[in-house]
């Protein structure tokens, strides 16, 4: 079945004329609070035409969750809402919830951020979707009618065997496959709008390609407006027609994606391009840190609020909130900046940055010239051999199975989940090493394996030269030193309620140090990690989320360890507070001379951060080597089709770009393939011949050298430019 | 270049600055629970009633063991302010003085009983394995006995000795729900960063325990501490009220209730000053345990500040 084959209903097309489908006017969102009213939207005006893509981008706490959520009527009472929304020229505000449930689902649908709690867990699929038909059908929508066409609304959007899915219960679907059953249910009334808030931010990026490919068939099927909530400027780049940039609950830079990216025009957008690392970056670039953090919405003073964080702010910043205007009359370009023309003016003198090949490249060089940013210089001791240097960790054919049981007094073993299976690699001294892949791949494993420091299932784990199977719980608590953590979560890793000095001065209580000592070095290590000395009698609720991480790093640096094991430090922070963090990790290796193993899902992170890079696909080792040979020529199909899934903060190199989209989800560890583990998701093995295929399915590809550190498995590894 | 740079902004790495230092979460659940007028009544009542139940000799020339046998069963006068009883005992002072016992007793086993069933819950739940399924037994088995019944059969063995063995008595019954609790939250926390970064630094299990688990369920803690305290003044009237509690000479409120009883209708004072004088305590004990749960519970709407509706937009 094709989309063609799904028609529009005529009957639902009423009242759809040439103007913008959605207009708001001067929106104004206020929520009171222990600490005064929070002005979480101020002023925001703004259309969405009928087939046209709206990204809105902005930080957590811009407003721009809220602004859609007043759109839907989906506000907690407490809110108070004033200025206009129009709906196909149809005030909304002021409209009770009854009449609002008429116009929602059926006119305006709404796909959020985390699939799992969007979908009942008690109802099938299936019937959720025909429940949104049924709703909505006014009587006319027979039962049988709609559950076929929930089926065909699965099969529109990719999910296989759609009929036999259609029954399947929410959390028997993969994280990937229920946001597309909620985007199937966000179209199955065929609507006018569609809102998406971070409709990929939960998913890996080789689903969020899958899923940005959806919502661009749904735009097709539909002709609905898209608005497309985000905090990425990859996911927008190449998905939406306009942009608007919100900023402390105002919209400061506005219009066509390409001008914005290509030209902004107000500080804060520019920072937020010049803060993202890029793939396809083969030179490193300076990552630009957005110093301070948003204001707080309760008592804004006067002014710009993004003035006491802008390096281009002047007096008369502080005077009078900027209004949008325009800066190119032609295109409807608009950005919130009394300083925007000498923006254009720097723009123009900037020279073409080396490394890149980016449409935006002249942007970049601005945020980078503006804002101040430098690399940091590569410490002394990397500049000998990587293999003259000593190993600090080795790990050797790492495996780790976890038993599948059944039976609560008689516990049967009925399968084994086989979460890594043969890990091999070893980081050197003063080296990075980035072990990426998607969500469910070992990566986590692998490193709760090694923080263990307890015997594994299978293989060695070294840590500074010794065995960790040999150790007693003396020298576990010895190597503890050398080796520390950084967690991801900079929420959950610090104890609240310990203040911060306590915090840092932990594990130096654990390891004896004396007190005169710790006091002495608490100070030091805020220090050190850009955060001032005083802090200490904080607690960490009083800290932003970039902050809280510097406190982590600092807590990890404490005992002076030699390796330091960062689990996705930086996913959970803001972009441009990300840059900052990525920055002192930078430095901090150069100065201190750590070695880092770094996992994370973000490869744009980890081809900025590292030396050498791992891949790891279902608990094994994939292609492993140089940061260079992986990104510039990846051989491995898994890590083209990663590499190529990642959305390039580039709206005209994002548009060229050829994706593979692999089919399907990661198969469930348990019951791994035979043979090359990938072989069921692979592009390549579909075009082999028939033998070839059979030595996929029958031999498992050994770890074979593809150049100097560059090792691949894979039986048909061919390079591939993709980013 | 010609832009101007900010001095603000210019500034080192450090520049990240924490605008506006944001209200300690002390203050705000202080905050939250001055909100709530019966709370705040309810704590009130409570210190007025152990300030006068400790200080009653400042009111009243009598002591408990004084019986004016020339004044039996005379009504509440100026001089007697609860009356007497059938020897002449001043109600006020018996009163005050079961008061105090029950107030006293009912904090022992409140906090006592509360603490045991932090480190228990939070053991069986951390260290996990044989350890929580031991405690665990235990705690089923305590729970399906009857404890009414194994304190009255136990409590005349301890005749004569002192009045703690009643709040050790009470607290071994009392302890068991809380721990269950204790327990699930702390299989929630296990799991939080900040332990498992305690476990990576090599800090030792139970101090791992008292330094991260426990104290981030203080909230829990303190509102259970305040329920117990209730529930343990009731019980011990129960048991002193049928006479296994508190043995005379001493009182407390459920001996005075149960000497009280068959004189309800014929001597009311009897019988009402303890009884109402215990409603009271656990009323209060109540209101302040709810207090305090919504003031501790950021997601209850019941503490937030009103907004007065008229200036809200329909």
């Amino acid at each position: 079945m094709s989309a063609s084959e799904i028609t529009l209903d005529e009957g639902l097309l009423d009242g759809a004329g040439d103007g913008p489908v959605l207009e708001v006017a001067d929106l104004d969102v206020s929520f009171p609070s222990e600490s005064g009213r929070v002005h979480a939207v101020r002023g925001l005006t703004y259309q969405v035409a009928r087939g046209e893509v709206l990204g809105i981008v902005g930080e957590s706490g811009s407003g721009k969750s809220v602004s859609s959520l007043a759109v839907m009527g989906l506000l907690p009472e407490q809110a108070r809402i004033t200025g206009s929304i129009r709906f196909q020229g149809q005030q909304l505000l002021g409209l009770s919830d009854v009449q609002l449930s008429k116009i929602r689902g059926r006119r305006i649908s709404m796909v959020f951020q985390d699939p799992l709690s969007a979908l009942t867990p008690v109802y099938t699929v299936g019937d959720q979707i025909a429940e949104a038909l049924l709703i909505h059908g006014r009587g006319k929508v027979s039962k049988h009618a709609a559950a076929n066409r929930s089926v065909e609304l699965l099969d529109l959007v990719g999910i296989p065997n759609a009929a036999a899915r259609a029954k399947a219960f929410p959390h028997e679907f993969s994280g990937g496959m229920r946001q597309r059953a909620v985007i199937a249910m966000a179209i199955a009334n065929d609507p006018d709008l569609i809102i998406a808030d971070e409709p990929t931010t939960a998913l890996d990026v080789t689903v969020q390609a899958q899923v940005l490919e959806v919502l661009k068939t749904a735009k097709e099927v539909t002709g609905a407006g898209i608005v497309i909530i985000t905090h990425d400027l990859g996911v927008v780049a190449g998905f939406a027609d306009r942009l608007m940039v919100m900023y402390a609950g105002k919209a400061v830079e506005t219009g066509h994606v390409n001008e914005v990216y290509q030209q902004p025009r107000m500080p804060y957008t520019l920072g937020l391009l010049g803060s993202l690392p890029r793939v396809d970056a083969a030179e490193k670039l300076p990552l630009v840190p957005i110093k301070g953090q948003p204001p707080s919405l309760t008592d804004l003073p006067p002014g710009c609020p993004f003035a006491p964080r802008c390096p281009m702010a002047v007096d008369d910043c502080l005077t009078e909130e900027p209004a949008l205007s325009e800066v190119d009359s032609t295109s409807g370009h608009r950005a919130a900046c009394i300083r925007s023309a000498e923006l254009a003016a720097t723009e123009a003198a900037a020279d073409e940055i080396e490394g890149v090949d980016a449409s935006n490249a002249a942007a970049i060089e601005t945020a980078v010239e503006v804002f101040g940013a430098e690399l940091v210089a590569e410490p002394k001791a990397a500049l000998r051999p990587r293999t003259e240097r000593p190993t600090v960790l080795g790990v050797e054919s790492l495996v780790k199975h976890f038993s599948v049981t059944k039976g609560v007094v008689l516990k049967r073993k009925v399968g084994t989940v086989h979460a890594v299976d043969g890990v091999s690699f070893e980081v050197r001294e003063q080296e990075t090493l980035g072990l990426v892949g998607e969500s469910g791949c070992g990566k986590t494993t692998t490193l709760m394996e090694i923080l263990g420091l307890t015997r594994p299932t299978g293989g060695n784990i070294s840590v500074l030269g010794k065995d960790v199977s040999t150790l007693d719980a003396k020298g576990r608590k010895a190597i503890r030193r050398d080796m520390q953590v950084v967690f991801q979560d900079p929420l959950a890793s610090l104890d609240p309620r310990m203040p911060v000095g306590d915090v840092i001065a932990e594990p130096m209580q654990v390891h004896g140090f004396d007190a005169a000592r710790i006091n002495k070095r608490i100070p030091e290590l805020l220090d050190l990690v850009g955060l001032r000395p005083e802090y200490a009698d904080r607690y960490p609720n009083e800290f932003s989320g970039g902050q809280r991480q510097r406190i982590g790093i600092a807590r990890a640096l404490a005992l002076e360890p030699k390796l330091l094991v960062l689990d996705e430090p930086v996913s959970a922070l803001d972009v441009s507070i990300q840059a900052g963090v990525i920055n002192l990790l930078d430095k901090l290796k150069a100065e201190l001379g750590l070695s880092y193993l770094f996992v994370a899902h973000d490869l744009s992170v980890v081809r900025h951060i590292a030396d050498r890079v791992a891949v790891m696909y279902l608990g094994k080792i994939i292609e492993i080597g140089d940061v260079d040979s992986v990104f510039g020529a990846p051989s491995h199909p898994y890590t083209q089709a990663l590499l190529s899934a990642i959305p390039i903060p580039d709206p005209v190199k994002e548009r060229a770009r050829e994706r593979i989209i692999l089919s399907g989800d990661l198969p469930s560890p348990a019951n791994p393939p035979s043979g090359c583990r990938f072989r069921t998701r692979c592009f390549l093995h579909a075009t082999l011949s028939d033998s070839d295929k059979a030595k996929c399915i029958e031999v498992e590809p050994p770890r074979e050298s593809q150049g100097e550190d560059h090792e691949v498995a894979c039986h048909f590894a061919r390079t591939k430019q993709v980013v | 270049m010609s832009t101007t740079v900010n001095p603000a902004a210019a500034q080192d790495a450090a520049a990240d600055i924490v605008t506006s230092k944001p209200v300690s979460r002390g203050a705000l659940v202080r905050r939250r629970f001055m909100r709530n007028r019966w709370a705040l009544g309810g704590i009130v009542v409570i210190v007025l009633l152990y300030v006068v139940a400790f200080s009653y000799p400042l009111f009243s020339p009598y002591s408990y063991e004084f019986h004016d046998t020339s004044l039996t069963y005379d009504p509440p006068s100026l001089s007697h302010w609860f009356g007497t009883d059938n020897i002449g005992t001043d109600m006020f002072v018996a009163s005050m003085r079961g008061l105090q016992k029950s107030l006293t007793i009912g904090l022992l086993v409140g906090v006592i009983s509360t603490a045991l069933s932090a480190v228990v819950g939070a053991a069986a739940g951390f260290f996990g394995g044989i350890t929580d399924r031991a405690l665990m037994w235990l705690v089923d088995l305590l729970l399906v006995l009857p404890s009414f019944l194994i304190i009255s059969i136990a409590s005349p063995l301890f005749k004569g000795s002192s009045w703690l063995i009643l709040v050790v008595l009470l607290v071994a019954f009392q302890w068991m729900i809380t721990a269950r609790i204790v327990r699930g939250m702390t299989l929630t926390l296990k799991t939080r960063e900040y332990v498992s970064a305690a476990r990576f630094m090599g800090q030792s299990p139970w101090r791992t325990i008292f330094k991260h688990i426990v104290p981030n369920m203080s909230s829990l803690l303190i509102v259970d501490a305040t329920i117990n305290v209730g529930s343990a003044v009731l019980q011990e009237s129960g048991l002193s009220y049928f006479g296994f509690g508190v043995q005379p000479p001493d009182v407390s409120l459920g001996t005075l209730i149960s000497v009280g009883t068959g004189s309800a209708l014929t001597f009311p004072w009897l019988f009402y000053a303890p009884a109402v004088l215990l409603i009271i305590t656990l009323l209060s004990v109540a209101v302040v345990g709810d207090g305090l749960r919504d003031a501790l519970d950021p997601t209850a709407s019941r503490a937030r500040r009103r907004e007065k509706r008229k200036d809200k937009l329909a």
